[in-house]
């Protein structure tokens, strides 16, 4: 078997089916977990809309931490977006989901998601450089985060070797571009990367919480 | 430990009252071999951790954003007051012991076992610098309430004995004497009846049956017993039924700030136990913070079922008496800033009854930012009492006054006497020209008596 038989086939059966074994493993995990009542007359009854409400407005931060957070928000965002361009809207990609599910939507030019990817892996870098030098990132900083950047970053980094056949064989370049997203699908559901789907419970839990008590959210 | 308790006197006069100042610290209670503390500290964590603190413990993504929130790093600029630090011990006991991944790390024996000196430094993190003001929670983009988690990780340094000293010390007294401030129950009913004379106003004590049970705090006994009178001028003023009771006075709870859940319980357990005998419908709660987040939050899950009546905080029940026409007020058109009490507002929810107050007042208010989201004064979470941490206190203190004088509005009210302690202590310390004032004060000076 090549290496890029082995990256397309079993390498991701398998990576992707830990990816969802593991995803499913921790929300159940912290899904099944004992919650206790709360016997306190709420201020509101519905709390629902409160855990829906904090789920969307937590997307950006409130006028009065705007300023202070500022660099940490336009770099997050530029690099979200770019990953979310690079992933769906490629065309290749496109195809490579739509062969899995049968789904296809309209992608971008390839030129201009190159640009994107280069734009993404640049933001990442940043992020990487402000996360070693500045003090509080520095310090709360472990091996999850530095490890997660780099399974994120190399799959747009190995996407970006192979469709400008640098260093190798476009075969040999693809396969390891494979191998990389292999590698991200299995860590995913390991470490921090899980803020992708922990997001909705952590704040939607907020939300209802405060929103049972009338406070500021 | 009895000698500790001797050691305790209590410090009545000073601005801030407190126990003293120790002369030798004692901020480790109890014999104990360390990795007997450390076990006990990091067990007591992760037990009965519900499923809100386990979410919150799983979605840290380390982004670092809550450090822009808390005053500690913003005054300091240092790293370690980053709000999710201060929990990084204690997020290694969760993953160990109770996160999903938990067999994993004790399989391979990852995240290395915390040491008893690590707990002894994360003291000044989790009780010094934290007044679980809350504001971190309104900036993590995950929606983490780091505040609660702090008050989780205060249980685990309270049963491992880690407490700071006059922090533990007036908790104790306050267990033991029912006051942290040495306001026993003989010492309330003195005060009731020195300020009846004083106010010519009737202060009902231990009625047998009352509609309304008030309950105080030992530092508005103590440092501010104009309050009684304040209370006792507009209930009266309103024509309810109402009773102080020498059997469940004490709101404020150090069983909660120092993270005492047995001594919390005793402390709530008064109040509701005398509410319920004198068959109160309604129980108000004091001009305190935490007195609030105690009992009108954290009260019936102590009592084990819902309360059998209502728990308002004095600022609700004054604007619900506004509400009502129970209360008439003459207009106070003065120019104001009000302080939000972070566990009363923010936490707690009862944001718009003190604004509710002052517009039947008149005042012309300006607000501080977002209302509900304003500095913390730097003295909740009982880092007031704790000496060794006055000078990041003052520190603290100054982003408030930078906040206050911003408004430049003339007055400065408030609805929270640890607060209003905290600001007379700062005020003394910068020698500011500002005096923190009572809501309701202003509102029983304000009353339209016919
Ligand atoms: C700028 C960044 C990237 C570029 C230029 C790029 C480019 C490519 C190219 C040219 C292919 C080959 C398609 C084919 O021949 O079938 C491919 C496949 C793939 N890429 Fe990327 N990629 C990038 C980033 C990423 C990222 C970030 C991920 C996932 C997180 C990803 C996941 C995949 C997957 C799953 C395949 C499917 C392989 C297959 O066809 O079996 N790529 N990529
Ligand atoms: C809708 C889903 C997602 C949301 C709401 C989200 C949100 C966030 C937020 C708020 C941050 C912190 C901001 C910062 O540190 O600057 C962050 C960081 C990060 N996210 Fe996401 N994210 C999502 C999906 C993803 C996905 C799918 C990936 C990768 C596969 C990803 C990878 C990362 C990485 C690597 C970081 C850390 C960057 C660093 O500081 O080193 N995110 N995300
Ligand atoms: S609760 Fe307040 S004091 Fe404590 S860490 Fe958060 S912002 Fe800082
Ligand atoms: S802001 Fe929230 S997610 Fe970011 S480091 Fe602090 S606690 Fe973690």
């Amino acid at each position: 078997m090549d290496l890029i038989d082995f990256a397309r086939g079993p390498a991701l059966q398998w990576s992707l089916a830990l990816f969802i074994f593991g995803i499913a493993w921790r929300l159940i995990g912290v899904l099944l977990l004992h919650r206790k009542v709360d016997h306190s007359l709420p201020r509101h009854q519905d709390t629902t809309m409160g855990g829906v409400r904090l789920i969307f407005s937590r997307m950006w931060p409130k006028p009065e931490f705007r300023q202070s957070n500022a660099v940490h928000y336009a770099l997050s965002y530029t690099f979200h977006i770019g990953l979310f361009i690079v992933i769906f809207l490629f065309r290749p990609h496109m195809l490579f989901i739509r062969d899995l599910t049968g789904l296809s939507w309209p992608t971008l030019p390839s030129g201009f998601v190159y640009v994107i990817g280069a734009m993404t892996l640049a933001t990442l870098v940043a992020m990487l450089v402000r996360r070693m030098s500045h003090p509080v990132l520095k310090m709360i900083s472990n091996f999850d985060d530095y490890f997660s950047w780099a399974v994120t970053a190399l799959p747009v980094a190995t996407g970006l070797l192979a469709v400008s056949h640098l260093g190798a064989r476009y075969e040999t370049l693809l396969a390891l571009h494979i191998l990389s997203v292999c590698l991200l699908l299995v860590w995913f559901p390991f470490g921090k990367l899980m803020h992708a789907t922990l997001f909705v419970i952590s704040r939607g839990t907020t939300g209802a919480l405060f929103e049972r008590k009338g406070a500021s959210t | 430990m009895s000698e500790i308790v001797d050691n305790n006197p209590l410090d009545l006069t000073g601005t801030r009252i407190s126990v003293q100042k120790p002369e030798v610290r004692y901020d480790v209670q109890g014999e104990m071999p360390d990795e007997e503390r450390v076990r006990i500290a990091m067990r007591s964590f992760v037990k009965d951790f519900g499923a809100h603190s386990a979410i919150y413990m799983e979605s840290c993504i380390h982004c670092g954003m809550c450090a822009e929130a808390c005053h500690y790093y913003v005054q300091t600029g240092d790293p370690k007051y980053t709000p999710i630090w201060k929990l990084e011990l204690f997020k290694q006991a969760y993953k160990r012991e109770a996160g999903p991944f938990a067999f994993v790390y004790r399989l391979f024996d990852l995240k290395s076992a915390v040491t008893a000196q690590q707990l002894q430094q994360w003291q000044e993190l989790i009780y010094d610098s934290c007044t679980m003001c809350g504001r971190c929670t309104m900036i993590c983009p995950m929606g983490i309430d780091i505040a609660a988690l702090v008050s989780q990780a205060r249980h685990a340094m309270f049963e491992a004995g880690l407490v700071p000293h006059e922090l533990w010390a007036v908790a104790e007294r306050a267990e033991r004497e029912g006051s942290p401030l040495g306001a026993t129950a003989s010492t309330f009913a003195d005060r009731c009846e020195w300020m009846a004379d004083e106010h010519e106003v009737e202060v009902p004590v231990d009625k047998e049956r009352a509609d309304v049970l008030v309950t105080i705090s030992s530092i508005e006994i103590m440092k501010y017993p104009n309050t009684i009178a304040d209370f006792a001028k507009v209930l009266n003023h309103m024509g309810v039924d109402w009773t102080f009771r020498t059997d469940g006075y004490e709101a404020t709870n150090f069983g909660l700030l120092s993270g005492n859940a047995a001594w919390q319980k005793d402390m709530s357990m008064k109040m509701i136990k005398a509410a319920i005998a004198c068959g109160a419908k309604t129980l108000i709660l004091p001009e305190c913070g935490h007195a609030y987040g105690a009992l009108r939050w954290q009260g019936a899950n102590l009592y084990g079922k819902p309360l059998p009546f209502e728990v308002l905080h004095i600022s609700e029940y004054l604007a619900r008496g506004i509400k009502e026409g129970k209360i008439r007020l003459r207009q106070w058109p003065e120019s104001v800033t009000f302080h939000d009490p972070c566990q009363v507002s923010r936490r707690g929810g009862a944001t718009a009854a003190p604004r509710e107050v002052m517009r039947a007042l008149g005042v012309k208010l300006t607000e501080m930012g977002e209302p509900g989201l304003n500095w913390c004064c730097g003295g909740g979470g009982g880092v007031v009492t704790i000496h060794r941490a006055d000078e990041l206190r003052y520190k603290t203190f100054e982003l408030k006054m930078k906040q206050v004088e911003a408004t430049k509005a003339e007055h400065l009210v408030s609805s929270c006497s640890n607060c209003r302690q905290t600001f007379d202590d700062g005020q003394a310390h910068f020698q500011w020209d500002k005096t923190m004032e009572s809501l309701l004060e202003i509102v029983a000076a304000n009353l339209i008596n016919t």
